[in-house]
């Protein structure tokens, strides 16, 4: 079983599906059935091998594992896929994502179906293969890719500035990514190799570390988001369709949070070390002020959305204090936040279908004809928050003790995003759950539907389970963690023994 | 010269004695036969330049010929194969469109021939005098094409504008190459290289240098030699306006990497810093001035001044890596040129109004769902997107640049990329986002083909990348 190319496989597999797909047609509601059939066992069987991946993942392995490797384009490019503790889960949990958006888009897109499952698809592929490739040629195609599907989704199915969004979706991701292709290239002359394994082994000189550093930055910086160059973020979320939300919001961020966790800490341990007070601030300031902002929103999604920003200010902050705990922290925040993000987003989508509006004021007393919703759409928003018991405590407190341990003050400002969290997300559920049923328009609302019912609860299941048992996650990341932080403590170690012995 | 050297010579030049010796019997059936002698000729026209490229392919040695003016080498043989798959295709697509744009006589197919002999005289031409023929015999060809439709004005005017301007700029050329003959004392490419080795450089030289740097850059339409291209684009018939985006810029590409790489070698300083501006201020032109353009031909006009500008950023790199990254770059620059200017060609409305507004391609995605996703990759491709051809032709130019230090010129390069994306999407925007206005008529089976191809080709170039990469490198290593 070896030989086989699992990971090839899960991540072309959903292209078998968009194949099947362009032989559909669309023309009646047969034909709609069957592309939404298709669409949704091609994403449950990538998920099903995904969970194959995990389940044969070795966790007492700190290397690369399932490794494929392949000439490709000639001049030292090859196509070289492979996984450790750190990217294991991250291809779990898109596919896992996936499934909830076909179902997600079940009855509410409704024109060019086929279409936008195509999209869907691809960028499912590409979002696997990014998780995946141990080639920085082949990581960036993927990274890049992912910009065409999207701006599709956004620009076609979107809300009514989805023109403007996609633009700008587009535009700011990708001038954040052209400085980090310059970078690679650049490492690419230094180190002769465009391979990640070779290149995690080389050291790069000081100077170059700092200005290799900052290129990833730019790209990274912008696709986590962090503050300042959060803004395309608010719009691409209020303009795409649900499950573009989904998607953006579970995956396509954390593949800046994942960069800085493949390339900018093992890569350039003295950059990363010297730049931390930097990310620190920025951490703190996406902490603090985009929960304000959010506090301040009408509209649902964008208060989602900001709080997203927040929320991967933790990440950030976690990957940079570059210890242990900082580091399984900030990789259980991304996966839970994908998962309990994801899942308010599907909330919003469930309550967008009935009203057709995002804004906050348009609801209220949603409890008394939604019950189901309103606890489904509760366990989210504790999650959110970061109560104990809900997976998203544990990524915030093993983040925060892990920045504790390098600076107090960090963690001080950092913890008081908790209670700024806590205040718009229970302030956003007060106005939309509690109060009387006394909008018209909402009387007639139904509960969650059967397949609002498929949706939700599993994810409700999920962040339950992770928030008492997060055992799963840091029994397969510990290894690869533990290497990562020994090898990082070791180069600043080296590189101070050289100065020392310079003096 | 000696028999046995005049029969070494011709067989080198094979491939161009077919399409000079086709050239005229064309002519003579044309002549001699009816009015309606234009499909013919068009057809056989095209059987000529087939049997010359697999003539070449096949059966083509290498070495010099004719005293050292003309060379066959790895190299050469890339680009006339370039130059002949642009003209190839350029006459199938005219094929079924010749009547309603005017072109519709035998002298075009004709013209078209002579052209493409040029070029590959160009291609493989190692002495200033050569090089200059060549040049002509192509530009001539040219001239009256782009005014071939003689009862449309705006093609009377691009076909004066361009000649006024060619030959302005084969003047300076010409100017240049007197210098750089008066300095040095010769006018062969190894010869040239051979006394600025042993003597240094004089002013007078570098003077002869910019002078012929400036005619070649005429004819690649780069900044600050680019004035005619919008206005030739938008003016000439489409059919003519494919020829010029396609295999003229890739011979005038090949002959400036011949002449730069092997005559300049050694003033590698001095033409280095030309040709970095050069690049530089098409890069950014082609990236700013496209936003405004509603004209999808002057659109892809402008683009393809900012295309020439990236290939010159490998060329200003002046390594290995960077002359492979420019042959690269031309390869793929040409099939993405060809596969839009085919889905240009099928902007038919059904009542047989060719229109050219980027506008008019609203709701595209839904009347013709096939040609709106090929022309969406061309557009991404375009635009250096992965994982499409596009962002691989860039990619090795950039890797040269990086590689030659030059930072600055790299870093402006991606960032106009990025300005550059955005006129692009708006082609795609109309297409996808807008909703349908009108349909276009059905498209003829000869554009499909030649557009399903072109984006087959970008889609599939992450397969088929290695085998052109090495076939590029060998070429490329012609030179060192």
């Amino acid at each position: 079983m070896t030989d086989w190319p699992v990971l090839s496989a899960v991540t072309f597999m959903p292209l078998v599906g968009v194949l099947l797909l362009l032989l559909t047609r669309e023309d009646s509601a047969y034909g709609r059935r069957n592309i939404l059939n298709v669409s949704l066992l091609t994403t449950i069987f990538t998920f099903l091998v995904s969970l194959y991946i995990w389940y044969q993942f070795d966790p007492a392995n700190p290397g690369f594992q399932m490794v494929e490797k392949k000439e490709w384009l000639g001049t030292g490019i090859s196509y070289h896929l492979g996984i450790d503790g750190i990217s294991v889960l991250f291809v779990p949990l898109t596919a896992f994502l996936m499934p909830f958006c076909v179902l997600a888009s079940w009855v509410t897109i409704e024109k060019r179906l086929k279409e936008y499952m195509i999209a869907f698809l691809i960028l499912e592929t590409l979002m696997i293969g990014v998780f995946v490739s141990l080639d920085l040629i082949l990581f960036y195609v993927f990274f890049e890719a992912g910009l065409i599907p999207m701006f599709i989704i956004i620009g076609v199915w979107g809300g009514r500035d989805r023109v403007y969004a996609s633009y700008k979706f587009f535009l700011y991701t990708l001038l954040g990514s052209v400085l980090m292709l310059l970078a690679m290239m650049a490492m690419y002359w230094q180190a002769g190799t465009t391979d990640i394994t070779e290149l995690l082994a080389y050291n790069f000189p000081r100077e170059m570390q700092t200005w290799l550093w900052l290129a990833f930055f730019a790209s990274f910086a912008v696709k986590m988001p962090m503050w300042p160059v959060h803004t395309w973020l608010p719009d691409a979320h209020v303009q795409a369709p649900t499950a573009g939300s989904v998607i953006l919001a579970g995956i396509l961020l954390k593949l800046g949070g994942y960069g800085f966790l493949r390339f900018s800490l093992p890569m350039f341990p003295l950059a990363s070390d010297l730049f931390g007070p930097l990310v620190y601030t920025l951490s703190i300031i996406a902490i603090i002020y985009t929960s304000l902002v959010a506090m301040m929103q009408t509209d649902i999604k964008k208060l989602i959305a900001y709080s997203s920003v927040a929320h991967m200010g933790y990440v950030t902050m976690g990957t940079f204090a570059a210890n242990v705990q900082g580091v399984q922290g900030a990789i259980f925040q991304m996966l839970s936040h994908g998962i309990v993000s994801g899942a308010l987003f599907l909330c919003v989508g469930v309550v967008y279908d009935r009203l057709h509006t995002r804004e906050i004021s348009a609801y209220g007393g949603l409890v008394n004809n939604m019950p189901k919703y309103a606890v489904a759409f509760m366990v989210f928003t504790m999650a959110n928050v970061g109560l104990p018991g809900t997976s998203g405590f544990i990524g915030e407190v093993l983040t925060l003790v892990g920045v504790f341990r390098v600076n107090t003050w960090v963690a001080l400002f950092a913890t008081s995003g908790v209670i700024l969290s806590a205040a718009y997300a229970l302030w956003l559920y007060r106005r939309v759950i509690f109060g009387a049923l006394e909008k018209e328009s909402l009387k007639a609302l139904l509960d969650l539907s059967a397949r609002e019912k498929l949706i939700l609860y599993p994810l409700v299941i999920l962040t339950l389970f992770f928030g008492v048992y997060p055992a799963p996650v840091f029994d397969a990341t510990a290894a690869s963690v533990d290497l990562l932080v020994n090898n990082y403590a070791a180069a600043l170690q080296a590189a101070q023994n050289v100065a020392l012995s310079v003096q | 010269m000696t028999a046995e050297t005049l029969i070494a010579s011709l067989q080198l030049s094979v491939p161009e004695l077919i399409l000079a010796v086709g050239a005229m019997a064309l002519l003579m059936i044309g002549v001699f036969s009816s009015e309606r002698s234009a499909p013919t000729v068009t057809g056989l026209a095209v059987a000529v330049l087939i049997i010359a490229g697999l003539w070449l392919v096949l059966k083509t040695g290498e070495g010099e010929a004719y005293g050292g003016a003309f060379l066959s080498d790895p190299f050469s043989k890339f680009m006339k194969v370039l130059a002949l798959i642009g003209s190839i295709t350029v006459m199938v697509m005219t094929v079924g469109h010749a009547r309603s744009a005017q072109i519709d006589r035998f002298e075009f197919p004709v013209l078209l021939v002579l052209a493409t002999l040029g070029m590959l005289l160009m291609i493989s031409s190692n002495d200033l005098i050569s090089l200059y023929l060549s040049l002509e015999l192509q530009s001539l060809a040219l001239y009256v094409v782009a005014a071939i439709n003689r009862d449309s004005v705006r093609s009377t005017e691009a076909g004066l504008k361009y000649f006024v301007l060619g030959a302005l700029s084969s003047g300076m050329l010409l100017y240049g190459m007197s210098l750089v003959y008066g300095f040095t004392g010769h006018t062969g490419f190894d010869e040239i290289a051979a006394a600025l080795t042993a003597e240094g450089r004089s002013l007078g030289l570098v003077f002869g240098l910019v002078f012929i740097l400036a005619g070649l850059a005429f004819k690649i339409s780069a900044v600050p030699f680019h004035m005619w291209t919008p206005d030739v684009y938008e003016g000439a018939p489409t059919p003519v306006t494919a020829f010029f985006a396609a295999a003229p810029k890739v011979a005038a590409m090949a002959i400036l990497v011949r002449l730069v790489i092997n005559a300049f070698e050694p003033v590698v300083a001095d033409w280095q810093q030309i040709v970095v501006f050069i690049s530089i201020a098409s890069m950014l032109l082609g990236a700013f001035a496209a936003i405004g353009q509603r004209n999808i031909k002057r659109l892809m006009a402008y683009s393809s001044i900012g295309h020439m500008g990236y290939a010159l950023v490998g060329l200003a790199a002046g390594s290995m890596a960077g002359v492979r990254g420019v042959l690269i770059y031309m390869l793929i620059y040409m099939v993405m040129t060809l596969g839009t200017f085919a889905c240009i060609l099928a902007m038919r409305r059904k009542d047989g109004e060719h229109v050219e507004g980027i506008d008019d391609l609203a709701g595209l995605s839904q009347t013709n769902p096939f040609m709106a996703t090929v022309l969406t990759i061309l557009m991404f491709s375009l635009a250096g997107i992965p994982p499409l051809a596009g962002f691989f032709a860039k990619y090795f130019v950039f890797v040269a640049a990086i590689e030659a230090h030059l930072y600055a010129l790299a870093v402006i390069g991606v960032l106009a990329s990025v300005v550059g994306a955005y006129y692009y999407l708006r082609v795609i925007k109309v297409m996808w986002f807008d909703e349908a206005k009108g349909e276009f008529a059905r498209t003829a089976g000869e554009l499909r083909l030649v557009f399903g191809l072109s984006g087959l080709f970008v889609l599939g170039y992450v397969l088929i990348g290695g085998p052109l990469g090495n076939a590029a490198e060998a070429a490329a290593r012609s030179f060192f």
